[in-house]
């Protein structure tokens, strides 16, 4: 130690009594799980008292290991951003993204093979689907939105990220309930609500750590040294909000017993449908448009060194989206119980989304004037310019796709599964990946190992999602049109079995195209290792920050 | 408002520190003069095509709001201008297709099920019909062609666990098997000599070994006394004597090559210490009286009718 501490050590208020309640949490969790009626929640009890007392643990070991003195906010008239979390966060991305989409490989796999669900429980569609689900939208997505966001409120605000604990609260918890939820979901603990699977007691931490989340990031945006807040940040405080208000609104629900894993939702019939849906598409609205479309906003003019097209069109399509997209839910029930005045709206508030969607497409794609022969020589500008052209195709086809008469063939079809992702991988994840190639580098201070293999991951990648998207387009509209083929005389043409044998080819081309996608992302972890495994260089902040000239 | 005062609002000049507006080089257009992290931002206009876009589609979902039902009220909501609502659509459809398939129907509606089978054209009216409905409904458990599998019954052949004339089969597909909700359904079903301790296992064993033997397994011995009687004493009274099967219980013949739950030995050691007996819905209640006659005709057709 260079110098002596000028105050002394002393635990903060913050670290007493978080470790105090994670001791309360530890005692009465293990006493739950003495009582539990089934053995998933008596293990789901276990894993929260072995995490609780492995977070006092933690606490007491960071203590001891801290200097006195809390980091300063400034460093020689310069931010000291905190990228621990974000590192954190954004290595979690890659672990949860291969497990995410292995399981989806797997599922294909099982639905042109139905013989590898083994009749094991465990492993069957029903099980792993939802683990799919959750582990690339919330596990892989959810990760990358922590990790960029913590990243670009720090560096849009100048500011150091707000809190000591807060932080880690936020990015270990996290990682705490997609544990807890998919672990959950192989033992058979469910909701039963698409996306929104995981029970009542997960709910109840995802909305502690949801609610810090926000918290750290109003305090970090109050502390800022910027008189304006960037669009990005207006987009992840945009996803942050309305993913908490969705979560509570599609999750008011009564505990059968503090020791049982179930629940009851208050939501019968039609309105249960109707409360799932407005949570469930609003969850592709807010948690995978909005927070992306952040993302977006820093890492496409930051890799150009454009500036942003259109401060206007980022501002009227900002509001214009997020003031439409809450209503659309309804048409995912288009022709059921649900009354035809909601599906109306539905349908109609989703046409007049197109063009607030594409004012994302164009600020990001426009941005790029001035700077498209980048596209030749750097691929991971090429993987965020495809993630937007994916954005822009996607956000087309939902509206098309919500008009009834459209709707009436394309619902309950593989289209759906198709027209998910497209914008899932094409849009989600190759705009995640290329922030990441971009984001990683940058806080660790390491140059991106190879660029090549960057390049080999995006078209591996591409021609996969070509093969995915374009197998499902074939499929879905063949089942549609299968389904709803009379003979002459007025019957049916086809028997349902019928239907999902003249899908055997597709399923198998779906299979290979998410094979591809695979590949390309190890390619990529493998790149990042690499990466990581070199030496440091010179810190990039300065590179980083100052954009490049313009040709 | 115009352009110039929009720009100076945001400008905020002097407040954004170094970055005041700028013009950019590439595309002549200021910036807004904020920057973050060195990002700025131009001050494009909004592109005309898409706030024309935006306009008409806005105004297309307001005219669509009007014509169709569209706005929640106390009791119910706006019908719209032209009355749509999709359960009269659905009404509708249904009635339409009930016309187009009237004149197959009504053929087979009135007529008795053995005047159908022996009249080609109403045959082959009543194989239209069961074929689709046989697809829809029964191909998911006795197979597409109605080969069966393992539990579900074949129904190609001639061995008919509850009869196999015309009645029977109309019978069964009504009412069920093993059905609890519906009374008429078959209801008997074979004891569970194993696990209610009627038989040793040693006994079991022998009763399989005989079965076996008469059903000319590949692998069977030569039948024994001691199996000969434990069958008489135990299963004779409902399979026959002569192992060809009672009918009227639902109990297969058992002394043939048709096996519902496999010809080995484990298999049938399973059926005898568990007893009890597949489960099929009753249909009464799903289908109406025209299709199930179609059905019972295209089943007693597929080659095995008695």
């Amino acid at each position: 130690m260079e110098r002596p501490p000028l105050i002394a050590k002393q635990m903060t208020f913050g670290e007493q009594s978080l470790s105090a309640i994670f001791a309360a949490l530890a005692i009465a969790t293990a006493y739950v799980a003495t009582k539990a009626y089934t053995p998933a929640y008596a293990f789901h009890s276990a894993l929260f008292s072995l995490g609780s007392i492995g977070a006092v643990a933690a606490i007491f070991l960071r203590y001891r290991a801290r200097p006195a003195e809390f980091p300063p906010l400034m460093i020689d008239g310069r931010p000291n951003y905190n990228y621990g979390p974000v590192k954190f966060t954004a290595l979690a991305s890659l672990f949860w993204g291969i497990a995410g989409f292995l399981v989806g490989l797997y599922l294909a796999l099982e639905l042109a093979f139905p013989v590898l669900n083994f009749d094991l429980p465990w492993i069957n569609f029903g099980r792993l689907r939802p683990l799919h689900t959750s582990a690339v939208i919330f596990a892989f997505g959810g990760n990358v939105l922590l990790a960029t966001s913590f990243y670009i409120m720090q560096r849009t605000s100048r500011a150091r990220i707000a809190g000591d604990l807060a932080p880690w609260v936020v990015v270990l918890g996290y990682n705490f309930f997609i544990l807890i939820a998919g672990t959950g979901y192989l033992l058979g603990v469910t909701r039963g609500h698409e996306y929104a699977e995981p029970e009542w007691y997960a709910i109840l931490w995802l909305v502690i750590i949801w609610v810090t989340y926000l918290l750290v990031y109003l305090f970090t945006l109050a502390r800022r040294a910027e008189p304006h807040i960037y669009v990005a940040n207006w987009f992840f405080l945009a996803f942050i909000v309305t993913v908490a208000v969705l979560v509570l609104g599609n999750n008011v629900e009564i505990p059968v017993s503090i020791y049982s894993p179930q629940s009851v939702i208050v939501w019968a019939g039609v309105q249960d449908a109707m409360i799932q849906w407005w949570y469930a598409h609003n969850a592709v609205g807010f948690f995978l448009t909005a927070g992306f479309l952040g993302i977006m906003y820093y890492f496409i003019p930051k890799r150009t060194g454009r500036p942003i097209y259109s401060y206007r069109l980022s501002i009227v399509h900002f509001w214009s989206l997020i003031f439409l997209y809450i209503w659309a839910g309804p048409h995912h029930l288009h022709y059921t119980a649900l009354p035809d005045w909601a599906q109306t709206l539905g349908m109609v508030f989703s046409v007049v989304l197109w063009m607030p969607s594409w004012g994302g497409m164009i600020n990001g794609l426009m941005t790029l004037s001035g700077a498209w022969d980048k596209l030749r020589t750097d691929p991971v500008l090429r993987m965020l310019v495809v993630s937007v052209a994916f954005y822009g195709m996607s956000t087309f086809e939902g509206p098309l796709l919500s008009v009834k008469a459209v709707n009436s063939l394309s619902h309950y079809t593989d289209w759906g599964i198709g027209h998910v992702h497209s914008g899932s991988l094409g849009w989600v994840a190759f705009v995640s990946f290329g922030a990441l190639y971009c984001l990683i580098p940058w806080v660790y201070n390491r140059q991106l190992y190879s660029l090549k293999l960057v390049n080999w991951h995006f078209w591996i990648s591409t021609i996969g999602i070509v093969f995915y998207i374009s197998a499902m387009w074939v499929a879905g509209i063949m089942q549609g049109l299968m389904w709803r083929a009379y003979t002459p005389q007025g019957f049916l043409e086809y028997s349902f079995v019928e239907t999902t044998e003249a899908l055997h080819p597709e399923y198998i081309i779906r299979a290979i195209g998410g094979g591809l996608f695979l590949i390309g992302a190890l390619i990529m972890v493998y790149n990042i290792w690499r990466t990581l495994a070199s030496p440091a260089i010179e810190p990039a902040q300065d590179l980083a920050a100052s954009p490049m000239p313009a040709e | 408002m115009s352009e110039d005062t929009f720009d100076k609002a945001h400008a905020a000049p002097g407040q954004a520190g170094p970055g005041k507006v700028k013009i950019d080089r590439v595309s002549g257009t200021p910036t807004t003069g904020h920057e973050w992290d060195g990002i700025e931002e131009l001050n494009t206009p909004l592109p005309r095509w898409w706030v024309w876009t935006f306009w008409i589609t806005a105004i297309w979902g307001l005219a669509y709001m009007v014509a169709y039902p569209a706005w929640p009220t106390l009791s119910g909501g706006t019908q719209g201008l032209f009355a749509w609502s999709s359960r009269t659509q659905i009404a509708d459809e249904v009635a339409d297709l009930q016309k187009t398939r009237g004149p197959v129907l009504d053929k087979i509606k009135d007529a008795p099920l053995d005047k159908i089978e022996s009249d080609p054209e109403l045959l082959a009216a009543a194989r239209m019909v069961g074929k689709v409905a046989f697809a829809t409904n029964c191909a998911s458990c006795h197979g597409a062609g109605g080969q069966g599998a393992k539990g579900y019954a074949n129904l190609n052949d001639d061995d008919w666990i509850w009869g196999g004339k015309l009645a029977d089969v109309k019978q069964t597909i009504e009412h069920g098997v093993r059905w609890e909700a519906d009374k008429a359904t078959h209801a008997t079903a074979m004891p569970a000599f194993g696990r209610d301790g009627l038989l040793t296992p040693e006994q079991i064993s022998l009763i399989a070994d005989h079965v076996r033997t008469y059903a000319e397994t590949p692998d069977s011995d030569a039948p024994t006394p001691a199996g000969e009687k434990l069958y008489a004493d135990n299963c004779a009274s409902c399979h026959g004597v002569d192992g060809k099967g009672n009918a009227e219980m639902g109990a297969p013949a058992l002394f043939d090559r048709v096996w519902l739950y496999g010809s080995d030995k484990p298999a049938i050691v399973a059926r005898i210490v568990n007893g009890g007996g597949a489960v099929m819905p009753s249909w009464k209640d799903k289908l109406d009286d025209t299709t199930i006659k179609a059905l019972t005709v295209y089943v007693h057709s597929l080659g095995g009718g008695q």
